[in-house]
């Protein structure tokens, strides 16, 4: 069977691009990772790929509100092309940043709800690590409920729509210590309604996440691996694999 | 036409800045309450209509769903209750966002000719108080202007034309005391002596010296850029020391003559070998003057200019990780005493943090590593120190430049910030400095360099340069006047890319614009090194040619603007002579009162601010991204203890890591400078090998922040840390690798003088072999023994149980470096073994705080007796015993099994079996004396409560 292949996209700002591409080829997949701008000139490049990533950074700056540039970009130039990449069964994966972009970008909650991320309930950027309980069987990307540990790292993650209601669906939710969902800061880092901390479309094929599944690959970047032990891989590698197990 | 949208908080949306603003006003004790309401926007010119910047506002400039906007001309006056304040960039001061608004708005067809960011408040309170409102918390004058009521703007000014006229500077005939008003006036902060080797200078050519040949010494010759106090004689108690640098660290280093260093005080960062195919870098840059001015401007890019010092390290570092260290005057200073000029410690510290939180996560370099130390010595100067970590190829860490090499600037575009940075870095501050040195803060925007980092990797890998250096302080001048120095360079000014009109050629030679690199291209890569930086949106450009004249000639539009000999220019300074000398404060012994209970005095020093937790801080700071990290900052079973140091993964794949930590102590300074020097080199070294670096490949860097060094008693503490530095650098084999010093940080206002206290940071880069079995420093389970490594001496002098006590008594602790090399290596040993379940290093508040520190870090209690600490026996006392800060000691935690085999490991070294972790449910800190009573027994959730109250913000 061929390998999939996944495409990461950078612009000016983006900084996570490197992880996550080292992610997808821990995963198995055949990762390449291109400018914005080579695509924006040749939608038809996105043919090729089986899984299209936005990874996490300050895309230009985050200036005009985070993701909003790259977002306005990708609407201006390049809606019909992802349309046919994600008609095709494509999958569409923003972690962070790209999040941002995906939501900005209208791609989520998508069936044309409008939705943002606002800036932290704390009013500031924040890393830290969070407990999370994904929903099976949604999306490609997330196929278990166990819950995981990933970091955050943001300022803007607050979830929000124009009439309160999460707007898609909801399948990663930041849970307390008794894994329940949860808006009680820090357990959930950034005040999102109903705990979202990542949502799907209508067909599960586009995924856009807060937490950095790529910075927990390997057991070591766990912060409590030596009281704990090291587990046999990092808790976001699973996010990667099940994707590329989706389109192999 | 001026359009200004006013964008705010939607209805029902918290206004989250409206309501820091009021809670900092309240913080600096203005009169109040302040009602606050907060909203940003932009000024918009051009030919588009209302309604082309409402689809402009809907489409990208506002959110859809948090926010609301209103459009009106510029002029027109905004209705609403309250005074409406606008604050906004001054004309010339970077301004990102607008910079990013502006191209957008372009690339999808409006017609916009310019862009401002402003932010606009409605404000009711007591008005008497308006004004100090917007100059503490709302506005920085030194980069913003604020407006109150109607905005005066029908325009963005955006600099007038340049008329060119060839500017000389007489300097000829001038007598001693005309040469000292140029010097000053001209903002050159020259010596009399230098004036008069530049005045000999130009008296031999028969001319007169260009504004842009007198800056271009200025710069080069400044203490900034040429270290030469450092580097100058000094006598010394009778001793003449010829060049201190030299004989001093340089000289340990080069007598220790280790195969792993690679490239050593040569480049913008020392090199050492890391594995058979990498090498990495580590530079420590300080940004105290521009910080003192502006915090966030100035530790923002202090941060981004150590970053590119990196980027500029051989043919150019990844880099791969971030510090911080901040020294400020207390938080709580009281507003009504602040002195004319100096801002609050705690908005220099709110502005410093975010500064390097906006610039290290924007370039997505994790912030691994750093330290806060508050005296208030600091309160009119504050230090911020900025280090990065760069990987680099192995064979990449050296460059060239050849005569017919292309100068190529690269990155962000020339403008006014920044000009006379160099100087005034080298200059006293005083009452006026934020007026007359405005200009010399710069303003940063860290998505041009990350585009620059982007593109100097690949044409590094591409092979398209010769040599690159970066551009920090003296802009061009230094940085073409540096990498020519042995060939010769002819630049022609009108070719760099000006961010507006109206430079004359000296601002464009001396700007100290940000994210510019200069790169030496051989002219056959040079359109390929262009034609990569287009496809990559950074703009580069053909400055002139590398020659091999010997001479630094500078053009504007073909017309000669200088001509000066490199060999004068990096050759001709006269030696700075200087004399130092040292009268050590009178020895005040440690008065020990015998107490039945010292929790008290715990709980104390757990929330004094240098010991205190610094979450605030570090959560601010992205300390993962790039998928390195295997130490956090912040560790435990709460993810928020405090680790001693960080650990990352230089090359993806690979299990051999870095350690990265730091010592740095004023309070032993102003004792004995020579034992602080030895105490925080050991202090950043055994941070280090706490978490499983091997201290045999352990590399440091110093950065001293001093006095005024004309006055003798200062320069003697100086030369005193610097005979520190040598001694036990040779003693420990431990080579220093890069440096770098800022003198003269001393305030001065109506005759007053204030000067910080000598402050060394040694910042450590230490290699663990294996990640795999590094330790932290939190309590893993009930039941472990704890031992104590390394002996107790009476050390209390500049401790924090003597601020506790408000005294100031007892002698700084020293080392003793045979004993502590010794512990460092077996330490290292029974960490390679496994041997160790936690471990973690005696700094401020000795033994005690560091128990405190393990148990709330890991949730568990201790039970632990002071009759088995290994001490002298003048230690031999309950108060020395928990409390001295006698360096080269760690706590470990071993379980039971191990105890046996940990201490034959150890053998003739001071150890102690001092106690056990008690259980975590209603965990308690108990430490018994010397007759067995408790001595100390406190709530570990108390200790921790204490302990995190201070910078709670």
């Amino acid at each position: 069977m061929a390998t999939p292949r996944a495409l990461v996209l950078r612009a000016p700002g983006t900084n996570c691009n490197e992880e996550t591409a080292a992610a997808w080829e821990l995963a198995g997949a055949a990762v390449e990772t291109r400018r914005l701008g080579e695509i924006l000139e040749q939608p038809s490049t996105l043919d090729a790929y089986q899984i299209l990533t936005f990874p996490g950074g300050f895309s230009y700056g985050d200036d005009l509100g985070a993701g909003r540039i790259f977002a306005t970009r990708l609407g201006t130039t390049l809606k019909d092309a992802l349309h046919r990449f994600h008609d095709r069964g494509g999958l569409l994966l923003g972690i962070c940043n790209g999040f941002q972009i995906l939501v900005k970008a209208g791609l989520l909650p998508g069936e044309g709800g409008v939705a943002s991320l606002a800036h932290n309930a704390s009013g500031r950027f924040e890393s830290r690590w969070v407990k999370l309980l994904p929903t099976k069987g949604v999306t490609p990307f997330l196929t278990d409920d166990e819950p995981i540990e990933l970091p955050v790292a943001h300022g803007e993650g607050n979830y929000v729509t124009a009439n309160g209601t999460s707007g898609g669906n909801v399948v990663l939710k930041y849970v307390d210590a008794k894994n329940s969902p949860t808006e009680q800061y820090p357990a959930n880092p950034n005040g999102s309604k109903h705990a979202i901390a990542g949502l799907c479309d209508a067909t599960g094929r586009i995924f856009g996440l807060m937490p950095h599944p790529e910075r927990h690959v390997s057991p070591f970047h766990h912060p409590r691996w030596t009281r704990d032990g090291a587990k046999p891989e990092g808790d976001g590698l699973r996010i990667f694999r099940n994707a590329v197990a989706a389109v192999r | 036409m001026l359009w200004h949208l006013l964008i705010e908080p939607a209805p029902g949306r918290v206004d989250g800045t409206g309501r820091q603003i009021a809670a900092d006003a309240a913080d600096l004790g203005l009169p109040g309450p302040w009602k606050v309401a907060a909203s940003r926007g932009f000024l918009v010119e051009g030919s588009l209509s209302r309604d082309d910047l409402d689809r402009a506002a809907r489409e990208v400039l506002a959110d859809p769903v948090v926010e609301v906007f209103t459009i009106r001309p510029s002029h027109e006056a905004v209705n609403g209750a309250g005074t409406l304040v606008h604050v906004l960039p001054k004309p010339g001061v970077t301004d990102p966002e607008a910079e990013s608004a502006l191209a957008l708005l372009r690339d999808i067809g409006f017609g916009v000719t310019g862009v401002r960011t402003i932010k606009s408040y409605r404000l009711e309170g007591p008005a008497d108080a308006l004004p100090r409102l917007i100059s503490r918390v709302l506005a920085n004058d030194a980069v913003e202007q604020a407006v109150v009521g109607t905005l005066p703007f029908e325009k963005l000014g955006q600099g007038r034309p340049y008329k060119f006229a060839r500017v000389e500077t007489p300097i000829r005939g001038l007598d001693d005391k005309a040469l000292m008003v140029l010097s000053k006036q001209g903002q050159l902060y020259l010596s009399l002596d230098e004036m008069k080797t530049i005045q000999a200078h130009f008296e031999e050519l028969g001319r007169e010296p260009t504004d842009a040949e007198l800056e271009t010494v200025a710069q080069t010759w400044s203490e900034h850029c040429s270290h030469k106090t450092l580097r100058g004689r000094v006598e010394f108690e009778g001793e003449v020391i010829d060049n201190l640098l030299k004989n001093t660290i340089f000289k340990a280093t080069t007598d220790l003559n280790l195969d792993w260093l690679v490239s050593v005080f040569a480049d913008n960062a020392g090199v050492v070998r890391f594995d058979d195919e990498f090498d990495v870098c580590f530079k420590v840059e300080t940004h105290n003057h521009p910080s003192a001015i502006d915090p966030y401007g100035g530790s923002n890019t202090g941060l981004g200019g150590v970053i590119r010092d990196a980027l500029g390290t051989g043919l150019g570092s990844k880099p791969i990780c971030n510090t911080d260290v901040f020294c400020v005057a207390p938080p709580d200073f009281p507003s009504s005493m602040l002195p004319t000029g100096v801002l609050h410690p705690k908005r220099v510290l709110k502005g410093v943090v975010a500064g390097v939180r906006d610039y290290g996560n924007r370039m997505g370099i994790p912030t691994v590593n750093g330290a806060l130390v508050v005296d208030p010595g600091y309160l009119a100067n504050p230090l911020v120190f900025c280090g990065t970590v760069g990987v680099i190829p192995r064979g990449m860490s050296t460059k060239s430049v050849l005569p017919g090499d292309r100068i190529v600037a690269l990155g962000g575009r020339t403008g006014r910030d920044g000009i006379h940075g160099a100087t005034f870095s080298s200059a006293e501050l005083t009452g006026e400095s934020e007026s007359l040195s405005g200009g010399a803060v710069q303003i940063g925007n860290a998505i041009t360099e990350k585009m620059v980092l982007d593109v100097i990797l690949q044409a590094r890998d591409a092979g398209l340069f010769r040599g690159i250096t970066d551009c920090g302080a003296g802009g061009f001048s230094s940085a073409v006047g540096e990498m020519g120095a042995e060939t010769g360079a002819v630049v022609d000014l009108e070719n760099a890319p000006l961010k507006y009109e109206g430079l004359s050629y000296t601002e464009i030679w001396i700007s100290e614009a940000q994210e510019r690199m200069v790169l030496a291209v051989p002219p056959d890569k040079w359109p390929e090194l262009k034609a990569l930086c287009d496809r990559e949106l950074v703009e580069a450009t053909d400055l002139g040619e590398f020659v091999d004249t010997g001479r630094l000639t500078l053009r504007y539009h073909g017309q000669i603007v200088g001509d000066l000999s490199m060999h004068f220019l990096h050759e001709g300074r006269p030696k700075v002579v200087r004399k130092a000398s040292f009268t050590p404060p009178p020895e005040r012994p440690a008065t020990l009162v015998d107490k039945d209970d010292y929790s008290s005095d715990l709980l104390t020093i757990m929330g004094l601010w240098d010991v205190a937790s610094k979450e605030w801080i570090v959560r601010q700071y992205d300390h993962e991204v790039q998928g390195r990290t295997v130490l956090n900052p912040l560790v435990g079973v709460e993810d928020d203890g405090p680790g001693d140091a960080s650990v990352i993964l230089p090359v993806r794949g690979s299990t051999r890591g870095l350690a990265i930590s730091c010592g740095i102590n004023p309070r032993y300074g102003r004792l004995d400078p020579y034992a602080m020097a030895a105490c925080v080199i050991d202090e950043a070294i055994r941070n280090c090998v706490a978490v499983g670096a091997d201290p045999s490949r352990i590399a440091i860097l110093d950065n001293f922040c001093w006095g005024n060094c004309e006055r003798p008693e200062t320069l003697g503490a100086l030369v005193l840390a610097a005979q520190a530095c040598h001694d036990i650098a040779i003693a420990y084999g431990t080579p220093f690798i890069s440096g770098k010093d800022s003198l003269n940080n001393e305030y001065t206002h109506e005759g007053q003088s204030l000067a910080i206290p000598p402050t060394l940071l040694i910042s450590a880069i230490g290699q663990v072999p294996d990640v795999r079995k590094c330790v932290t420093m939190d309590l893993k389970a009930e039941g472990n023994a704890i031992l104590l490594v390394g002996s107790t001496r009476l050390e209390l002098g500049g401790s924090h149980w003597m601020i506790s006590q408000g005294k100031d008594e007892g002698r700084a602790p020293s080392v003793n470096p045979a004993e502590a090399r010794a512990i460092f290596a077996k330490m290292h040993q029974a960490i390679g073994q496994g041997l160790i379940r936690s471990c973690h290093d005696l700094s401020e508040g000795g033994l005690a705080v560091g128990l405190a520190e393990m148990a709330l870090a890991g949730g568990f209690g201790v039970d632990a007796s002071l009759r088995d600490v290994p001490c002298d026996n003048d230690a031999a006392h309950d108060v020395a015993l928990l409390f001295s800060e006698t360096p080269s000691r760690f706590l470990i935690e071993v379980k039971p099994a191990d105890v046996r085999a940990i201490v034959d490991l150890f053998g003739e070294l001071p150890i102690g079996r001092i106690g056990e972790v008690t259980g975590s449910a209603d965990a308690r800190l108990v430490i018994r004396g010397l007759d067995g009573d408790s001595r100390i027994d406190a709530p570990v959730h108390s200790l921790k409560s204490a302990w995190q109250a201070p910078l709670r913000w």
